[in-house]
């Protein structure tokens, strides 16, 4: 729903890295998703390419690196994958537990094509 | 191939002026609620019941914010307090930046607690902070007891949990406790409110704890 801003909002910061005449160099756009980012994947990607169209991004395609949904145990100790947003150690389902990985929204990195100067 | 590494969050403008908003609100000792949840589950109503308790012995200012209309700003009016619209025009959720524009027209010294009704969406607001102190998410019994399942970012989230419409309880297939059960599967520290805007039953429960925690002096 709000992935078009988010595609836009990638864009921003893309554009903070690169001038106008590069941004036509840029291949990939490498981009980390927890899996609670409350992201879907098929929509920003769809968003991505409508944003791009027709401005000099246009040949940069989303990377997406999805980050699983993990809780760090106090009570047990263990870090552990768990659904998605459920804070219950899935290994002695205690309470007491910190989020490590799955909340992350980020850009990455950038690849870009310094050799390409009018097609192969 | 060259490859730059960038490594920003996508949504770190709005963090910023999210950041801004509370120093603000901290600054002018505003305690602010950002409440969220589906369409229909009861976020005006909760504040038209709260606004009925408090208005006399709380200075309470109001955003509303919503897709299209301003239907529900013209509600909180009726209440005689400051009560500003922000119309998305089709967003989803509310930014930080809307708020901040918003809070231009009223009078931050004059407030002690500022709710702010976000977009009915159980997604999309999870992602941006608007400098509230805490999201209160509400959910009704007529959406059924699964949803903190189904939404796990927001209840994730929030603070306090208002689970709304609590009188129709004996018509709906929802279990309560299991609806609860689910939500704190999710955020074990969330603060649990059982409420009615037709009966007011849990309505003062859930207006003392705003009264205390509009109160109290933020520690130092
Ligand atoms: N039976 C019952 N209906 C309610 C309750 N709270 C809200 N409603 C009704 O639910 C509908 C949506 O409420 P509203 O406050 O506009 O929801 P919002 O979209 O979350 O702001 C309205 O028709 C309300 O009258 C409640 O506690 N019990
Ligand atoms: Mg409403
Ligand atoms: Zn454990």
């Amino acid at each position: 729903m709000h992935e078009l801003s988010i595609a836009q909002s990638i864009i921003e910061i893309v554009g903070q890295y690169v001038t106008r005449a590069e941004q036509e160099q840029v291949r990939r756009v490498n981009v980390r998703i927890g899996a609670m980012a409350g992201v879907v994947p098929d929509s920003l990607e769809f968003c991505f390419a409508a944003v791009i169209h027709h401005t000099p991004l246009q040949d940069a395609v989303l990377v997406m690196e999805t980050v699983p949904f993990c809780v760090r145990c106090h009570a047990c100790g263990q870090t552990t994958e768990s659904e998605p947003g459920i804070a219950l150690c899935p290994a002695c389902g205690s309470a007491d537990t910190d989020i490590v990985s799955g909340t992350e929204l980020q850009v990455v990195s950038i690849d870009v094509d310094e050799a390409s100067g009018g097609g192969a | 191939m060259s490859v730059i590494t960038i490594e920003r969050k996508v949504l770190e403008k709005n963090d910023e002026v999210a950041r801004q908003n509370r120093e603000l609100f901290a600054d002018h000792g505003i305690f602010v609620i950002n409440m969220v949840s589906s369409p229909g589950a009861g976020k005006t109503s909760i504040l038209e019941r709260t606004l009925e308790t408090l208005r006399d012995t709380l200075k309470i200012a109001v955003i509303e914010g919503d897709v299209q209309t301003d239907l529900d700003a013209r509600r909180v009016a009726k209440y005689n307090v400051p009560a500003v619209q922000i119309v998305t025009r089709g967003g989803c959720h509310l930014e930080a930046n809307l708020v901040r524009e918003a809070l231009g027209s009223l009078k931050l010294d004059t407030i002690e607690l500022l709710v702010i009704e976000n977009v009915g969406n159980l997604v999309c607001p999870s992602n941006y902070d608007l400098g509230e102190a805490v999201k209160v998410v509400v959910a009704s019994t007529t959406e059924g007891d699964d949803k903190p399942l189904k939404y796990p970012a927001m209840f994730r989230n929030a603070s306090v949990l208002l689970i709304n419409k609590i009188d129709l309880l004996p018509y709906l297939p929802c279990d309560l406790a299991t609806l609860k059960d689910n939500a704190l599967k999710i955020n074990p520290s969330l603060t649990v409110f059982e409420t009615s805007c037709t009966s007011k039953q849990g309505i003062n429960a859930w207006c003392e704890w705003l009264m205390e925690n509009s109160r109290r002096k933020p520690a130092s």
